[in-house]
């Protein structure tokens, strides 16, 4: 129980007036495929943006691999190996698909401004840069994006974007992966591509909590389902169960009532 | 952006006739011509600064100018390069490279100045006051008071927004010319040490190291022999302008390699998309905080150079136009690329800043044209008798103010036509290496 990876108690939420996130509790299991669903407006982005340090929650704690992360920065959380994508892809428009890539990895020498420029510590840089390159090279090609390597991601069509996104954050070595509605306007074909990507991942023992507007996207690939609604965990467990179970049905076939 | 970039295609081809795939007819010289100078970035800057020293020779010749005359514009005119050059790169730093709008440079280059001179100012100079202390302890002490006083405006103003920054530094700039002019700090004292900055009168300054050549055995002889063509004045400045020319090249080649290294990527990332660089792991505080004191630094190095190389300095220096020179330079380079900076500042210098003055000289020298007119109506109204020649004399008469309008056209259909400057879209790849797949990789795919 207690040696989950990711454990969220408690978690609450205000915009103004508005409870956004009214007292989530759940965990992410080590090397599972965790779906989180819920209908619009449940709380599921503000939920991640909480969990990765966008928002810094009002009450409750968020326990990382047995840290508390509560309120911590983003690149705080990023750095000890919780990495999030974005629901509308964020690729960074000016720089090329290479540059992306090459901008994830930790530990960087020539982050720091000194090696950079000075001629010796310059020359670990170029080094490490040479490795890096060779890694960026193989994620282009297990992502299947080598072809587009030298555009610019500005450029890309939505679901190119996407796997940039997945590739990319891969490239921080990450030990848990938020993917924020990674095949949202995806076509079915790069879908199959992303969902294979997922699935050979985790058999690396790479950990994926997956957002998901998409109820069947969720009950064919996830083993784990939570599900959201006003706020709060309304349901949790093997999709089977969660999708037979009453409140669940209600709170979808509410929405569409309304 | 978008709507803009469909204008780009058809901006970017220089020419119908550049099309041409043979490099043999003597049509396609042109464009073999363009292809070859495009080849490398030097050859660019290079090619740039000849053509507009090409300009003003005719400009010189055709008013009737000697070589003397013609030394001196060219020396005059690689001096506001250098200097523009100068503080460009360093904006382009900001703004370019990092997204970080700062329109207080002309701020940080009083603090440079004004920081130099108290430094090493002689104590007996008759204006203002100084320590007389080695000019380059003056020159790093200038710098890193221009770094310290970024980062005290960095570290509140990088938490806010974008625009909040350009405010707090706007406002900044302006405080510190206005320090700078304020009577109290003009004769300051500290036991016997004078720190004053002589206030509205300004202060004077150290001389320019290079003059002392001339005063060698070497320099007199040189002087003797170009005295009758080139003036001893025109090479004592020419000889600092080579100074600042080395100050340039040196400014481009540390900013290259900031660009091209992983620090250069995350300052990128930055500029995109700062939230996205924090999720992967980057703590984007420190970066915008380094990045902006060595901007301001540079910044600072560029007003002593300049400002501070003519022997007196007052606040008047340091008015916001200056800034908003700097930002000209920037965007018709192409705002992201250190090689556009530098282009961008020989073609301000030369067509914007220098150009229509000397070209009025020109006209004004050439044909002999009645007084201008008082006013714009007096210019105006004899156009009805198809009397051109009050407007003409008018036009000529106030040129440097017809600048400002020349400015704003150029810089309208810059950022309509051109948003990436005149060298069009390029890309610096921010790496320290190639980024093309490595060739022992065996993928052999594509490449």
């Amino acid at each position: 129980m207690s040696d989950a990876p990711l454990q969220v108690r408690d978690l609450k939420k205000t915009f103004g007036g508005i409870v956004a996130v009214d007292g989530a509790s759940f965990e992410v299991e080590a090397g599972s495929l965790t779906g989180l669903i819920g209908p619009n407006g449940a709380g599921k982005s503000t939920t991640f943006n909480c969990i990765t340090g966008a928002h810094t929650p009002d009450s409750g704690t968020v326990v990382f691999q047995g840290e508390d992360i509560t309120g911590r920065r983003p690149d705080q959380i990023a750095n000890r190996g919780l990495v999030r994508t974005f629901q509308i892809a964020r690729e960074l428009e000016e720089m090329t698909v290479l540059e992306n890539l090459m901008l994830a990895p930790k530990g960087q020498l020539g982050e720091q401004l000194w090696r950079s420029v000075t001629p010796i510590a310059r020359g670990e840089v170029i080094e490490q840069e040479a490795e890096l390159r060779e890694r960026v090279w193989e994620t282009l090609d297990f992502f299947e994006i080598d072809h587009i390597a030298h555009d610019e991601a500005g450029t890309l069509s939505g679901g190119q974007r996407k796997l940039l996104e997945m590739a990319r954050a891969m490239m921080t070595d990450p030990d848990l992966l938020l993917l924020d509605e990674p095949l949202a306007g995806v076509n079915p074909t790069l879908e199959e591509k992303l969902l294979d990507r997922i699935h050979e991942l985790r058999g690396q023992g790479y950990t994926f909590l997956l957002v998901e507007h998409d109820m069947d996207v969720i009950m064919d690939n996830c083993e784990h389902v939570i599900v959201m609604h006003q706020g709060s965990v309304l349901a949790e467990g093997e999709p089977e169960v969660v999708q037979s179970d009453d409140r669940v049905i209600e709170a979808y076939l509410g929405e569409i009532d309304v | 952006m978008s709507a803009d970039g469909s204008n780009d295609p058809d901006a970017d081809a220089p020419g119908p006739d550049a099309e041409g795939p043979s490099a043999d007819g003597p049509a396609d010289l042109a464009a073999y011509l363009r292809a070859e100078v495009a080849a490398t970035d030097f050859r660019i800057v290079v090619a740039t600064m000849l053509a507009v020293y090409a300009l003003f020779a005719v400009f010189t010749l055709l008013a009737g100018g000697g070589l003397n005359t013609l030394g001196s514009t060219w020396v005059r005119l690689t001096f506001l390069f250098a200097a523009y050059a100068i503080l460009s790169l360093a904006l382009n730093l900001h703004w370019g490279y990092t997204g970080l709008f700062n329109i207080g440079v002309a701020g940080f280059m009083g603090v440079g100045v004004y920081t130099m001179a108290v430094l090493s100012t002689p104590p007996d100079a008759i204006s203002g006051m100084g320590l007389g202390l080695p000019l380059p302890v003056g020159i790093v002490g200038g710098m890193l008071a221009a770094a310290l006083v970024g980062l005290v405006a960095a570290v509140p103003a990088l938490r806010l927004r974008a625009d909040y920054l350009a405010i707090v530094t706007l406002g900044l700039s302006e405080i510190i010319r206005l320090t700078l002019n304020s009577a109290t700090l003009s004769g300051w004292t500290i036991a016997t040490f004078g720190f004053g900055t002589g206030g509205g009168s300004g202060i004077d300054l150290p001389a320019r190291p290079t003059d002392a050549l001339l005063d060698t055995v070497v320099g007199t002889a040189l002087v003797d022999v170009l005295d009758p063509t080139i003036t001893a004045s025109v090479l004592r400045r020419s000889l600092w302008v080579l100074v600042m020319i080395g100050f340039v090249i040196g400014i481009y080649v540390l900013l290259a390699r900031v660009g091209n290294s992983p620090f250069g990527r995350v300052l990128k990332a930055i500029r995109e998309d700062e939230l996205v660089a924090q999720s992967l792991g980057k703590d984007t505080r420190w970066f915008k905080i380094k990045v902006f004191m060595l901007g301001c630094a540079l910044m600072g190095l560029g007003g002593i150079l300049w400002q501070g190389s003519q022997g007196y300095v007052s606040p008047d220096s340091f008015r916001p136009i200056v800034t908003f020179y700097v930002f000209v330079a920037v965007i018709i380079g192409g705002s992201g690329s250190n090689t556009g900076s530098l282009v961008g500042s020989i073609l301000f210098v030369g067509l914007l800043f220098e150009g229509p003055r000397t070209f009025g000289n020109i006209v004004s020298n050439a044909v002999s044209l009645p007084s201008a007119p008082g006013t714009f109506a007096g210019a105006v109204a004899p156009l009805a008798s198809l009397d051109v020649t009050p407007l003409l004399s008018y036009l000529v008469g106030n040129i440097s103010a017809f600048r400002f309008i020349l400015l704003g056209v150029v810089l309208i259909l810059i950022i309509q036509k051109r948003p990436d400057g005149v060298l069009g879209h390029r890309t610096e790849t921010a790496a320290a290496i190639d980024l093309d797949r490595p060739a022992a990789n065996g993928g052999g795919n594509d490449e």
